[in-house]
This record gives C-alpha cells, sequence and structure tokens, in this order.
C-alpha cells in the first residue's frame, strides 16, 4: 500500500494529528481498532474452520436486529447483538451434517438470509423518515461513536477474546481435525456452539463499523489473507489482526477525506490486501515460505 | 494363513485362448498411444473387443485406465495409432455406448428419484421437458417407461427405483447408475471401477450381472477394475495396463507370472488363495490388494485446492 | 374485469410479479439441484452495484443491471468450478462489489442534482408497485423469455447436472449449457431485482425451489411446483401488501415464500420422525 494516508496534506503525520483533532475519529479509531482485533481473529477461525456463509448470515441478522431496535427506540448496539446472538444460537441448535446436507443447507441458508433482510426492510418501513438510516445500517458508519459505545464494544471485545484464549487451541484442533479430536475428548459440539456465540459476537461487533452487508472486509479479508501469505498458525492470527487494523485505520481515514461510506472504504483496503497477498504469492511461487511484510503492509 | 499354490502350475495347461475371437470388433485399437499432459501413458496397444464379450482393463494407479476408456468414448483423442469403435471414429456412435464415469457417488441431498437418474440416461439429451398428458406421445411415453422398468428389473433395484437416490447405499446407486447405461440397449458397455467402493457380495452380484449383460443380452461389456477377482468367473478377455504398456489376451493368458514378469520388467508371481483369488505379488503396486483411488480423475474433480 | 384486479399499479404488478416469479422458480430449482444458491446470491449482488452504477453514470439502471448480471454470470461460467468452489474467494470478491455499489450509489447521490437519495433503498428492496405499465409490460416479456429458455434446456441441463460425465459422453454439450444457465440466472436476477429488490432476490430464486424438492423427489414435477409455488407466493404477497397499509410488498412476498417453505420443513422433520419410530416399532 501508499506508505501513508491519502488526504489533502499526504502527510501521514499531520493528517492524523487532523484526523485525531475530532472527538468522533478518535472514538471511531478506537472502535475500529477494537472490532479489527476480534473480527480478525474469530474470522481466521472462521475461515479455516468454512463457516463464511453462517457469518455471512449471522452478519445479515443484525440488519433488522438493528432496525427493530431503531424502531423501538433503542439503542442499535442492542439490536445488533441479540440478533446476532440468536441467529447464531439458532445455526449451533440446527443439526449439521459435514458435506452432505448442501443442498438443503443452501437453500434454507439463502431463504432466511432474505428474510432477515425483508424483516428489517419491514422495520424501516414501519419507522417512517428513517430511510436514509437504511444505507448505514448496510453499508456502516462511523459518525457518532461516543464514548460509551467505545467501552460497551471493549468489554464484549475483552470477554469474547478471554473465551476465544481459553479454548483456541482445542477450538484449532477441532476446526482442523473434528473427527480425532473428537476420539481424543475433545468437546467438538460444544466447541462448535461457543465458537457461533464468538462468532455472532463478533459480527455485531463489526456490524457496527462495515455495516451488515460488509463485516466480510473485517471478517474474512483479514484471515483470508493472512492464511495465504503464512501457515504457522500464530503467525497467520497475528498478521490477521495486523491486516485487519491497517485495513480499518487506511478505511477510516479514506472516509474521512471523502464522500464515500466507511464500509466502501475498509472493504476497498482489505480486497486490495488479499488481491496484493494473491500476487505476492503467484510471484513467488515455489518458494516454501514467502517473507510476510511485503503484501500487505 | 491362507495357503497359496503358483497359479502356474495351476492353469498353464489350459485350453487353448478364446480371446481375442475372430467376430466383427466392437472396439478395436491398433497401435494406440496415449498422451496426456505430455506423458506418453501407454503406446502400441492392440486390442479387439467383439459383440458379447466381457473384458476387464487392469493395471496400478495412474497407468491409464481411465483414458483408455475416454480414447475409446473419443473424449481424448488417441496420440497414435488407430482406433475404431462400432465401427467408425470413437465418438461417432456415442449414442450405443453406455458409460459409467468413475464417480463418488450422489449425496445425500440429491432429491431425484432413481428411476428419473434411469431414465436421463433414454432421453436426457433431448431438448425441452417431457409434456404432460399429451395423448400423441402416451404411446412413445409408455414405450420408454416400460424400458426403464424393464432395464431397471434386469439390474434388481425395483425395489428402490422410487427412492431419492441419493439415500440409496453405494452397491444400490451403483445398480441404478448400470441401469442408465443399460437403458438405450447399448451395443457396447464402458465402466470405470464400477466396484470401487461396494462391499464383497455387491461386488460378486454387479460382476454377476455384468456377464449376464455381455453373454445373454450380447453387450460387449469393458471394465475398469483394480480387483480382478470377483470377475474372474465371467471375463472374455484382460488388458493389463503397467509400464506404458499392454498385454491382452485370455485371463489365463494375461494374469500369470511369465507375463505380467515381462510387462513390469522385474519377477513378478501370481499366486493363487485356496478359494481361487489371485494375488500377483512384487510388482510396484500389487492390483489385487490395493483399493485405493486414481490419480487420474478428471481434473474437474479436484478444484479448491491451494 | 380489470377492475377486480384493483389499481392500475397492482395491475402492473401483477402482470410483471407473475412472470418474474414464475421464471425465479424454474431458475432457482435448478440452482438449488446443482448446488449453486451462493451463484445467485452472488450476482443479485452484482445486480445491486450494477444498477447503481448505471443509475451514476446517467443511464437507465436496467441496462447496469442487465449488463452486470449477465456479464459476470458468464465470467463466472469462463471461471467455472473453481469459480464457485472456494465460498472465501466468493465471499470476499462479492463484498466488495456490494462496497463497490455504495460507492455508486453516493457517486449517484452527490453529483446529480435530481438524484432521489432513496434509489439504494429501491434497487436493494424493489419497488413493484411502482412499476409503470410500460416497464412491467417489460418485465413480463423477459421474464417469458427466461421462462421459455429455462423450458428449453430443461431435460438436458436436468442430466449434465445430475450426471455431468455421462451426459458429456452422450453428446450432451454440458459446458455451454453451464455457460447458458447462468445468463438466465442473470437475467432473471435482474429481472426479480426489480420486483423484490437485489437482497431479496435469493429468497425468491431458493425458497420456493427448496419447497418444491422436499415436497417431490420427480425432477419435472419438482420444476413445476417450483414456478408454481413462486407465482403463488407472489400472489399472496402482493394482496397481503396491498390489503395491509405499511407492509412493503417485498417483505410480504418473501415472508410468504419463507413460511411455506418453513411449514413443509417442519412437516417434513415430524413425518421423517414419525416414520423412523414406526420403523423402530417394526423392527
Amino acid at each position: 500500500m501508499v506508505p501513508g494516508e491519502p488526504g489533502p496534506s499526504w502527510n501521514p503525520i499531520i493528517d492524523l494529528q487532523l484526523l485525531w483533532s475530532f472527538p468522533f475519529m478518535v472514538n471511531a479509531f478506537r472502535a475500529g481498532t477494537i472490532v479489527a482485533v476480534l473480527a480478525g481473529l474469530i474470522g481466521w477461525f472462521m475461515v479455516l474452520r468454512r463457516q463464511s456463509f453462517a457469518g455471512h448470515t449471522v452478519a445479515v441478522a443484525g440488519f433488522p436486529g438493528a432496525a427493530g431496535a431503531t424502531l423501538l427506540g433503542v439503542a442499535p448496539v442492542f439490536g445488533y447483538f441479540g440478533f446476532c446472538l440468536a441467529a447464531a444460537a439458532v445455526i449451533a441448535a440446527l443439526p449439521r451434517g459435514r458435506d452432505a446436507g448442501y443442498r438443503e443447507e443452501s437453500a434454507v441458508t439463502g431463504t432466511v438470509n432474505a428474510f432477515a433482510l425483508a424483516c428489517g426492510y419491514l422495520f424501516i418501513a414501519l419507522y417512517k423518515g428513517f430511510l436514509g438510516g437504511v444505507n448505514a445500517l448496510l453499508f456502516g458508519n462511523f459518525l457518532g461513536i461516543t464514548d460509551d459505545d467505545v467501552l460497551a464494544l471493549l468489554a464484549v471485545a475483552v470477554v469474547a477474546l478471554a473465551v476465544l484464549a481459553a479454548v483456541g487451541r482445542p477450538l484449532l484442533f477441532a476446526s482442523v481435525d473434528p473427527d480425532v479430536a473428537a476420539a481424543r475428548g475433545v468437546p467438538v459440539r460444544a466447541l462448535s456452539v461457543v465458537f457461533l456465540m464468538l462468532l455472532g459476537a463478533a459480527v455485531a461487533e463489526a456490524s457496527q463499523i462495515t455495516g451488515t452487508l460488509l463485516v466480510f472486509a473485517l471478517l474474512v479479508m483479514p484471515a483470508a489473507t493472512a492464511q495465504r501469505l503464512t501457515a504457522r498458525p500464530v503467525a497467520s492470527l497475528a498478521l490477521t489482526v495486523l491486516i485487519g487494523i491497517v485495513a480499518t485505520w487506511l478505511g477510516l481515514g479514506i472516509a474521512y477525506f471523502s464522500p464515500y461510506p466507511i464500509g466502501f472504504c475498509v472493504t476497498t483496503v482489505a480486497f486490495a490486501g488479499y488481491l496484493l497477498a494473491h500476487a505476492a504469492r503467484a510471484g513467488r511461487f515455489g518458494l516454501p515460505r514467502p517473507r510476510l511484510a511485503g503484501g500487505a503492509t | 494363513m491362507t495357503p497359496l499354490t503358483r497359479l502356474d502350475d495351476a492353469v498353464q495347461p489350459s485350453a487353448p485362448p478364446a480371446w481375442p475371437s475372430t467376430g466383427d470388433p466392437v472396439v478395436c485399437l491398433r497401435g494406440a498411444a496415449a498422451r496426456v499432459g505430455g506423458r506418453t501413458l501407454w503406446r502400441d496397444v492392440d486390442l479387439s473387443v467383439a459383440a458379447g464379450e466381457f473384458v476387464a482393463v487392469l493395471g496400478p494407479n495412474g497407468v491409464g485406465k481411465s483414458t483408455l476408456v475416454k480414447t475409446i468414448l473419443g473424449l481424448q483423442p488417441a496420440a497414435a495409432g488407430e482406433v475404431r469403435v462400432l465401427g467408425g471414429r470413437p465418438g461417432r456412435a456415442n449414442h450405443r455406448i453406455g458409460y459409467l464415469p468413475q464417480r463418488r457417488g450422489f449425496d445425500a441431498t440429491l432429491r431425484i428419484r432413481g428411476v428419473d437418474v434411469v431414465r436421463l440416461g433414454l432421453d436426457g439429451d433431448r431438448w425441452g421437458i417431457p409434456l404432460p398428458g399429451s395423448a400423441r406421445f402416451a404411446r412413445r411415453r409408455r414405450a420408454a417407461e416400460a424400458r426403464v422398468a424393464e432395464v431397471i428389473d434386469l439390474v434388481g433395484a425395483t425395489g428402490y427405483a422410487h427412492r431419492p437416490i441419493g439415500q440409496l447405499s453405494g452397491g444400490e446407486q451403483q445398480r441404478l447408475l448400470i441401469a442408465q447405461a443399460l437403458v438405450r440397449r447399448p451395443a457396447l458397455l464402458l465402466l470405470d471401477e464400477p466396484l470401487d467402493s461396494l462391499d464383497l457380495p455387491n461386488q460378486g452380484a454387479v460382476a454377476a450381472l455384468l456377464g449376464h449383460v455381455a453373454h445373454a443380452e450380447g453387450v460387449s461389456v469393458m471394465i475398469v477394475a483394480h480387483d480382478v477377482n470377483p470377475l474372474l468367473a465371467y471375463l472374455d478377455g484382460v488388458v493389463y495396463l503397467a509400464h506404458g504398456a499392454a498385454v491382452t489376451g485370455t485371463p489365463d493368458e494375461v494374469i500369470n507370472g511369465p507375463a505380467l514378469s515381462r510387462l513390469y520388467g522385474s519377477p513378478v508371481e501370481v499366486l493363487c488363495t485356496s478359494d481361487g483369488r489371485l494375488v500377483v505379488v512384487g510388482a510396484p503396486e500389487p492390483p489385487a490388494v490395493h483399493a485405493d483411488r486414481h490419480a487420474d480423475r478428471p481434473s474437474g474433480a479436484r478444484d479448491g485446492s491451494r | 374485469m380489470t377492475a377486480l384486479l384493483g389499481p392500475p399499479f397492482l395491475q402492473h404488478a401483477l402482470l410483471a410479479g407473475t412472470a418474474i416469479a414464475a421464471a425465479a422458480g424454474l431458475v432457482g430449482y435448478f440452482l438449488v439441484l446443482r448446488a449453486q444458491v451462493f451463484t445467485g446470491d452472488a450476482l443479485s449482488h452484482v445486480a445491486f452495484t450494477g444498477a447503481l452504477a448505471a443509475l451514476a453514470f446517467g443511464l437507465d439502471a436496467r441496462v447496469g443491471l442487465f449488463a452486470a448480471t449477465i456479464g459476470i454470470a458468464v465470467l463466472m461460467g469462463a471461471l467455472g468450478r473453481r469459480g464457485r468452489a472456494d465460498d472465501v474467494v466468493i465471499g470476499s470478491v462479492f463484498a466488495w462489489i456490494l462496497g463497490m455499489g455504495v460507492f455508486f450509489l453516493t457517486l449517484y447521490t452527490t453529483t446529480r442534482s435530481t438524484a432521489n437519495g432513496a434509489a439504494g433503498v429501491t434497487v436493494l428492496f424493489g419497488s413493484i408497485f411502482g412499476l409503470s405499465g410500460a416497464q412491467a409490460g417489460v418485465a413480463a416479456a423477459v421474464a417469458v423469455a427466461v421462462c421459455l429458455g429455462m423450458l428449453l434446456i430443461a431435460r438436458p441441463l436436468l442430466f449434465a447436472s445430475v450426471d455431468e460425465a455421462v451426459a458429456a459422453a452422450r453428446g450432451v454439450p454440458v459446458r455451454l449449457l453451464g455457460y447458458g444457465f447462468l445468463v438466465l440466472v442473470g437475467a432473471c436476477t435482474a429481472e426479480a431485482t426489480q420486483a423484490v429488490g437485489a437482497l431479496l432476490v435469493l429468497g425468491l430464486l431458493a425458497a420456493p425451489a427448496g419447497t418444491a424438492q422436499r415436497l417431490t423427489h420427480r425432477p419435472f414435477l419438482a420444476l413445476a411446483l417450483s414456478a408454481g409455488l413462486a407465482v403463488a407466493e407472489m400472489w399472496a404477497g402482493l394482496g397481503l401488501s396491498y390489503a395491509i397499509p405499511h407492509t412493503p410488498p417485498s417483505f410480504a412476498i418473501l415472508a410468504a415464500a419463507a413460511l411455506v417453505y418453513a411449514a413443509v420443513l417442519v412437516a417434513g422433520a415430524v413425518r421423517d420422525r414419525r416414520g423412523r419410530s414406526r420403523q423402530h416399532a417394526v423392527t
């Protein structure tokens, strides 16, 4: 990427000072960083477990949640968390054949996705005058994040990360090789439920930055980029977090200096990183262990 | 321990070779070669299969058995030599060939009945949809339904043909697929590892069924197999591919120590257990004891690699 | 006669909606059968971006809709199986494409003085009651063409979907059919986007098809059922939305489709359980 944020002065230090002179931008950066770390780590496991369709469904459930909360006069945060966690619980409760059931599962998932979005649209239609807010819910908004919001995000993220740290190693085992893990006494099913709840929390957090439709930008793209660059779990996790933070910060910077929604900016930066990782990988084809620094930062 | 006897001693002074026969060949290869991705899989293969003959294609993994089938279907051009199928170039008469590709089977969520899959073998390449209730086509439709029922009965699948094919066992699916391959009354049946993934009783039953199809219905059957034992009682001929070349002949001519030793260029023994099973010993990859899958499956099946 | 069908906007909606629902039902059946529902999802995202890009450049939204969906459908066909293998790749690419849609939305609303701020919402969630008579006529004509195309290729496509290798050996143009089908999916998505919106197309494609495949194992009956269900659900949704104030038609259509599917799934699960317990009793 370019060695600094594109902005009026093209001097990264001055631009950052400018950005951070506004309290709402400081809060946006704080919130973005918290979300990037949590979403990156959870997303890494999600990509590994091939559950990105589930992540998509959970994210989509956040839209009626936020719209419904607005309709009822509650803060959208509660709607995000309530609906995302509920959707994750429903997915966890569904019986899950591993590769059997793909046809039916995709038809059901597609229907549930569309129906959730339709519900959100109903709530918005019922709540007149909210039409402009649709784009914020769907494609992200970084204005108006209060100190309390940041604290709430931080609290949820800390709890989620603590749980993730506690179950990290067996979860990795269960994700890579569920049969062997089950035979060794790892509670695979319970871990799957725990993970889906964590995923619900991470999606609810990410939705507030990138919007419901673009959570993949923070959830999937950093992890996919990192897993493209290295196969070692710890390095890959660290790289995921790094890419997520860089994408968020760059996205926030671009969004501030341009009229475009934050979701588009973060998605574009993250996607560019993903493409660069692919290019770097293709360029060094044959080398067993590509160096990490070149691709993403 | 199973007592083993040398096959050569047991069957060497047997009847004179009855294969290849002199009839008009359904499949005929002369000096044929196959090249995939710049690598020559086999060359100088001579082969002739007449009507009503049951021939097995044997050999270790990756040697080009499936490629031989594709060459006969015209999906893979021969790199050299001459290939004639049903009196013409390969691919010209595919409507008279029943083909059963190598596969894993249908997954459990495919909600299509077995009888529909068989029916597709009959008219699945026609455009449009079958018109419901049209009197003009009623007779033709009844004939089609009768043929489907007949062929399902032939393979012994009547009991479960109306259940969704994804929910059937591997053996049941395999019988329905054989019915699909047979439904058009083909002159030639090409089967790529139809016995893979079946248990022993099912292997025997499918082999017997194919033997019946060949000898009673006069259909030429070519079958790619890993394990010759379930087929042995019914086979007229064997093509053994290894080391880029092929030996063809009756089972007794091909599956013996000297013939396979010549093919591999190293000492190979064929042992016969007391229950008549053959075991090839000393070959780089003994086909009778290995049942793992091919490396040369269609490239489309191996996707998602990183 | 026409008075019975309500005001003109409802008649237009019924005309376009019926044809679009039938097309979506036919296309959706094969999407579910071929396990390509994600493709439909992806194309609906493309539809959003295409429509807004066209608006941003001052063109008719439908030009962008059809160009984008059919173009991307052909591209996905060219990528072949590799294109549908990895849901991470698909998800990333199409999240970005949605992001581009927002970009065009902003471009549209900021550069055009006449621009309507709700254009994005319209494309995302559809406005079937907003169709003019001419628009409805064109939509119905295109949808009927999609239906006819689907019916023409239905049988060989079924063969190729169920049993690709055998179909190819029998001379069915498997690859060409795959292309043709994707183009029809693209056209159908573009059509349905006008009715229920880019985000909700997926439901109209997946729900009736999933329901039909639950109800019967006969492929052509399921195909007909899928189209019939889609049309019935479309009518039910339009009727509900017309009767109940403040209910957007897109929501009512999707609600009808999702409810029917859910009812069939629950009934199937109950029957399965009962059947299993009966089997246990026998053995």
